[in-house]
């Protein structure tokens, strides 16, 4: 006799803020982590990538990873109960490695056209992510919901020598695929290197494009052992637009995944 | 305020002038520029629609968002979806702003979206004379040539000055402004991602400049990109400034208010009850910061010391120490026998007079003691 299937567990705070609820298609496109050197926001991201490549739905990622190697991902994840291997076997995950940077050139001369190789090199980025969604939704597609995750800007602009513009024009092309393919982007984004005026124009054109903002940083209290940071999650009602909701929580960052609750629920 | 710029874009522009040229600008402290922007635009089609405007079409140039997005923004407004497909030309520039999806493999297995045939691929944002030469082509290709106009609406500026320079851009607005078959243009800015000198330069192309701002002003304690809860009351309400432009030179500065609802965004004229509102930003404490109305009265009362009343009588100094007449009602008010200061009238008169104040009451007059001796120095 087959052992039935596990129940569908409870999202948590942080499922239940983005309207993820169980499974399905999330009512967003492109959602912005940030994070700062006190708190990092990559455990968001691994909720993330774990969520989409759970059994209980038939989502698809596509990680383009700038920040850590594959193994370095595959070994946070099977702690999570997540074998990130088998599922980029069974098409499920696409993993860009980009660690080398070097996938965009160095000339930045541009040619009568306007474009240099830094903007070459986001095109064929740009292409890449369409392979891999093509590949993704050739062959035992069910309809999945494909989620991109970029871990980080903070790398693409390195890569772009510095180049806010050609990151934006990148980050457009990946805004209007997300219309157009049905998927969903998720970036991680450092708030606290862009403390520049020039920097702070960065992060104004990224609050008007992004539909939802995720903030994690810590508490204003200080360290403490159980409880290791404070989670804002920003609901707009369109990109750029009006605040629409607005989730204040806590959470603790466990070996096996993170705890979110609400201020003084633990004890 | 709101709706004489409805009909502003409505009547179109006078012969032998440039079409009027509306700025809107707002933002991140209050982002309703974008519901501002499609609230003329939904205003506009719906005239041009029944006829009732100059303008017997309209191209609209979509950086920021998809053209499905215009088309059902119409749609929901009430615009007839044939007159939508007939009066309406979207130039797609966001799509494919810069000419990536030629370039590489297309994909295969996929539904690609359906094509409309009112929307025309704009493949070089960085090519602004192809883009004026675009707009132009599909203005006149379905009104035609000779005295039929035309109406323009560019749905981001900003996006556009990321990819080539600020005379560029105000070049294209210009020549869109001055050409003869154009009826009314207007666009969006979003302020804050560009330096001031981009507002003001846009502002010398248009005749009215429509600026979106908060209700409550940002202080110094607001001044963190992040103070959310500050950004969630601004978020349904705004403050419309309108900077009009006339044709003999005058400049008019007009506000309104603006709020947000479940159709879209309304105008009102400015109530008094947001003046209170910074009044109640003070702090929640338990002793009263304020004062009363009595309490203002009051201390307007108070005479000052070593300050001329300027009533024409001499300056009068209560020294604290002498017991209040019970003719004098003002406590604040003087005692005759203390100091007094000679108007200069007396003390030209030749009458010197020496008034000596005592130190305390203790003090016996002419005393040779002197009052440090006690100090052991």
């Amino acid at each position: 006799m087959n052992p039935s299937p596990p129940p569908p567990r409870d999202p948590d705070l942080l499922e239940e803020a983005l309207g993820l609820g169980r499974g399905g298609s999330p009512p967003w496109r492109l959602a912005f982590v940030e994070d700062c050197v006190e708190t990092s926001g990559a455990f968001v991201l691994h909720h993330f990538l774990k969520r989409a490549l759970s059994t209980e739905g038939d989502g698809t990622v596509v990680f383009l990873g700038l920040a850590q190697p594959f193994s370095h991902y595959d070994r946070v994840l099977r702690k999570m109960g997540c074998n990130l291997s088998v599922q980029r076997n069974k098409n499920k995950l696409h993993f860009i490695d980009l660690l080398n940077l070097e996938f965009l050139g160095e000339r930045r001369l541009s040619n009568e056209k306007g474009e240099n190789d830094i903007e070459i090199g986001f095109m064929d980025l740009y292409n890449r992510i369409l392979r891999s969604i093509e590949a993704i939704r050739s062959k035992d597609y069910n309809g999945g919901w494909t989620t991109i995750i970029i871990d980080d800007l903070s790398h693409l602009e390195i890569a772009a020598h510095g180049s806010a513009k050609h990151v934006l024009d990148f980050l457009q092309y990946c805004r209007s695929l997300t219309s157009e393919m049905d998927c969903s982007l998720v970036i991680l984004n450092h708030e606290d290197i862009h403390s520049s005026d020039e920097a702070l124009q960065m992060l104004s054109h990224l609050d008007y494009i992004s539909d939802i903002l995720i903030k994690a940083e810590t508490l204003s209290t200080g360290i403490a052992a159980d409880v290791h940071g404070q989670m804002t999650v920003i609901i707009k009602d369109a990109p750029g637009g009006l605040i629409k909701k607005l989730h204040s929580f806590q959470f603790k960052v466990k070996e096996n995944g993170v705890e979110f609750f609400y201020p003084g629920s633990r004890f | 305020m709101a709706e004489s710029i409805s009909r502003s874009l409505r009547d179109g522009c006078l012969e032998g002038e440039h079409a009027p040229a509306l700025t809107i600008e707002d933002s991140l402290a209050c982002p309703l520029g974008s519901h501002v922007f499609d609230h003329f635009l939904a205003n506009l089609a719906s005239q041009i629609a029944d006829g009732t405007s100059q303008a017997r079409g309209l191209v609209l140039v979509a950086l920021n968002r998809s053209p499905s997005f215009y088309i059902d923004l119409l749609r929901r407004k009430g615009v007839d979806a044939s007159l939508v497909d007939k009066w309406v030309r979207i130039l797609d520039c966001y799509s494919d702003p810069l000419d990536w999806k030629d370039r590489i493999p297309p994909l295969m297995n996929v539904q690609k979206p359906s094509t409309r045939e009112n929307v025309s691929f704009f493949r070089d944002v960085r090519d602004i004379n192809k883009l004026l030469s675009s707009v132009l082509d599909l203005g006149k290709g379905f009104v035609g040539q000779g005295k039929t106009r035309f109406a323009v609406a560019v749905d981001l500026v900003s996006n556009l000055l990321r990819h080539t320079s600020l005379p560029s851009v105000a070049g294209l607005l210009n020549n869109l402004r001055s050409n003869d078959q154009i009826s009314c243009i207007f666009w969006l800015i979003h302020s804050d991602l560009h330096e001031p000198r981009v507002s003001t330069a846009l502002a010398y192309v248009s005749t009215v400049v429509a600026s979106v701002q908060p209700i409550m002003q940002l202080t110094d304690e607001h001044r963190s990109r992040r103070d959310f809860l500050w950004l969630e009351k601004n978020s349904c309400k705004a403050k419309f400034y309108v900077r009009l432009k006339r044709r003999n030179g005058r400049v008019k500065l007009l506000a309104e208010e603006l709020h947000m609802d479940q159709v879209g965004v309304k105008f009102a004229a400015v109530t008094s009850e947001n003046s209170f509102v910074n009044k109640s930003l003070l702090p929640k404490v338990q002793f009263n910061l304020q004062l009363s109305d009595q309490e203002r009265v009051d201390r307007a009362k108070v005479v000052l010391p070593y300050e001329h009343q300027g009533n024409g009588e001499a300056i009068q100094i209560y020294d604290g120490r002498r017991s209040l007449s019970d003719d004098q009602k003002d406590p604040h008010l003087v005692q005759p026998s203390t100091f007094s200061v000679m108007t200069d009238a007396q003390a030209t008169s030749g009458n010197g007079e020496i008034h000596y104040i005592r130190d305390s009451d203790d003090e016996q007059p002419d005393s040779d003691e002197d009052p440090d001796d006690d100090l052991n120095i």
